[in-house]
């Protein structure tokens, strides 16, 4: 187990290194470069050459991308030219990463605790209208595209609702301790700074969890309907458990292994649904900070954003293959 | 007499029931899914329609010919009219023939992205597959690293690399994500039969190599690769749309692209919510039919369910 992770996060550090390399040549490769990026098109070349020279970008690529990784060793990654000019990438990253993560948590949350249940009634009602239903409706759920619902939602439901559909709390006096704004309420005892940021993720979250609850219900209702073919399934039945103890003991828990394995792959979805969703709830997380740095061409904090978004999708399933031994104790003795 | 005669009806029978491909066993319960037929009219009307469009559409798409109804101080935009069927849109633009011509556009990206992401994947992954060793070790590592970066972020960074967004560059982000997928799933039903018995006797009867891969193990890795190809047709037109949203889309509207027709009028979501509605709910139907043929088709070519 424990070489198993080690050599798992070894290539992780060879995935990131080749990822910062490539990365990094987009940067340097991009017509006209980090000058053009810096200075605009109609820059005088004097003041060009001075910028490449101060950037040390009249040196080979390959001690260019030396330097820039023994500056990211010490966690300077440059300064953001478009997202929040002036502000170093790393602190940009920080400050808006517990959005995200808050964001991020409560999507993967609803789309569970909505995806699972139902994935497993469908199953059970095998062809019945409920799961027909469920089924066209989970497929409909893949097809809308992430940002047109976000601004239904947005627009139709935060009125009729009464619901906040911008940004992460009012401009209310809230003291900030950890960055996570439902944590920081219940930590200083100010409740309705907790509930007040909470009201601002419904909608937000209900919108990025549609995509990752439709794949959730599928593998549910499939890897429920392969158990209840097995036989140990029927032997369950035959000497005369009760409904409740077959399905907790004997469906849900050899179901749940696809099931875990798909909410570790969400995260993929989760983290790129953010940058749509983010964009349309003018939510101030690294989400946000992607679609402005797409849309300015912040190169320094996109660098480090991808890098980053890499890193945590990536532990993110390593953490999910590790829960396999915690679920299936068959796994534990391999 | 007798015997030699029902001796070949036996063995015509035989030759009959071994002789039904999974293509073609696929084919005979797909006619019979009414999910399968559902998809497949969506598709072919959404087909026929891109096909014909540019004869079908009442006015040229591209003229702004209702330019004078449009009143960008009140934010005007020209109400539907005879000749108009849905009016115009913020550039006074006939809005039905956008649509219309869209549609094509649309099966233009989705069919470029997937050939372009098929062909890349077949190439990968047949080298990977085919050759193994350290030919199938470059190849895993370069479709793993692809792979940790969640899919559609990387579609948004290849989107960003280029100065000048087109068409192509849409059709162009979209597709590479799809190349690792379509890689591994070759490799791995191509892995699968290496080992196999009718690859072990294509070799022993001294059959070439080059032979043996593209006669025998391409064949018969092929039918995921349909099922993903036709699901990668949904996704890319879904994908196209998220990237106009970003900015990193086709700036030419001349010939619109449902994804970038909704894409484009962001900021007018709350004041003319038709002008999102009409494309979203195209891109809606088309990905859906797509889909619900990619995953019937799944389950037709699954040789588990051949009866």
């Amino acid at each position: 187990m424990l070489r198993y992770t080690i050599r798992r996060l070894v290539q992780l550090v060879g995935v990131v290194l080749v990822l910062s390399m490539l990365l990094f040549a987009w940067l340097r490769l991009l017509p006209g470069g980090p000058v053009s990026a810096l200075l605009g098109e109609r820059a005088t070349p004097e003041s060009r050459e001075a910028l490449t020279k101060q950037l040390g970008l009249d040196q080979p690529i390959f001690v260019q991308y030396f330097k820039f990784l023994g500056r990211a060793a010490t966690g300077d990654f440059g300064v953001s030219t478009g997202v929040q000019p002036g502000d170093s990438a790393l602190e940009i990253f920080l400050q808006r990463f517990p959005a995200t993560i808050e964001l991020s948590f409560f999507a993967i949350l609803i789309a569970i605790a909505v995806g699972v249940p139902l994935g497993y009634l469908a199953a059970k009602r095998r062809g019945g209208w409920f799961d027909n239903l469920s089924v066209i409706g989970s497929l409909i759920g893949v097809a809308v595209p992430v940002f047109f619902l976000a601004y239904l939602l947005k627009d139709v439901a935060s009125s009729a609702l009464g619901l906040p559909s911008q940004g992460r709390q009012d401009a209310i006096d809230a003291t900030r301790v950890t960055g996570f704004f439902t944590l920081d309420g219940l930590i200083t005892g100010e409740f309705d700074a907790t509930l007040n940021a909470l009201e601002h993720l419904i909608l937000p979250a209900i919108a990025l969890a549609t995509i990752p609850f439709a794949v959730i219900f599928r593998i549910t209702r499939a890897a429920v309907l392969d158990v209840l073919d097995e036989d140990f399934v029927r032997t369950a039945e035959s000497k005369g458990l009760t409904a409740p103890v077959i399905r907790r003991r004997h469906v849900l828990r050899n179901a749940m292994l696809p099931v875990v394995t798909t909410i570790g792959l969400q995260t993929g979805a989760l983290l790129s649904g953010a940058v749509l969703t983010e964009k349309v709830f003018s939510f101030a997380g690294v989400g946000q900070a992607l679609a402005i740095g797409f849309e300015r061409r912040d190169y320094p904090v996109l660098l480090l954003l991808i890098i980053m978004a890499t890193i945590v999708y990536v532990v993110v399933n390593l953490l999910v293959d590790l829960s396999y031994a915690l679920i299936d104790p068959r796994i534990r003795t391999r | 007499m007798a015997l030699g005669v029902s001796k070949k009806e036996k063995i015509d029978g035989l030759a009959e029931s071994a002789g039904v491909s999974l293509a073609a066993s696929a084919w005979k319960r797909l006619r019979r899914s009414p999910v399968f037929l559902i998809g497949a009219t969506i598709i072919g009307i959404f087909v026929v329609l891109s096909l014909l469009s540019p004869w079908l559409a009442p006015q040229d798409p591209s003229v702004p010919m209702l330019i004078d109804q449009v009143v960008k101080a009140r934010n005007e935009i020209p109400p539907p009219q005879p000749g108009h069927l849905l009016g115009g849109d913020l550039q006074g633009r006939d809005f039905f023939s956008r649509l219309l011509v869209g549609s094509q556009q649309t099966l233009i990206v989705g069919v470029g992205a997937t050939i372009i992401g098929l062909a890349g994947g077949l190439i990968l992954g047949t080298l990977a597959g085919a050759l193994g060793g350290w030919v199938d070790s470059v190849v895993m590592r370069i479709v793993d690293v692809m792979l940790s970066l969640p899919s559609l972020l990387l579609a948004f960074s290849i989107a960003a690399m280029f100065a000048r967004p087109s068409q192509f560059t849409v059709i162009l982000a979209v597709s590479i994500v799809q190349i690792p997928v379509f890689a591994r799933l070759l490799r791995g039903s191509m892995l699968a039969q290496r080992h196999s018995d009718h690859v072990l006797a294509a070799t022993a009867l001294g059959v070439k190599k080059g032979a043996i891969v593209f006669r025998h193990m391409l064949p018969n890795s092929l039918s995921p690769v349909i099922v993903q190809s036709t699901l990668v047709l949904a996704t890319a037109i879904i994908e196209a749309a998220a990237l106009s949203f970003l900015g990193l889309g086709n700036p030419d509207d001349r010939l619109p692209e449902w994804g970038q027709m909704l894409g484009d009028v962001q900021n007018v979501f709350d004041t003319h919510p038709h002008l999102a509605a009409w494309p979203a709910v195209c891109i809606i139907v088309v990905a859906l039919g797509f889909t619900l043929m990619g995953e019937t088709l799944r389950e037709a070519l699954d040789p588990k369910n051949r009866r």
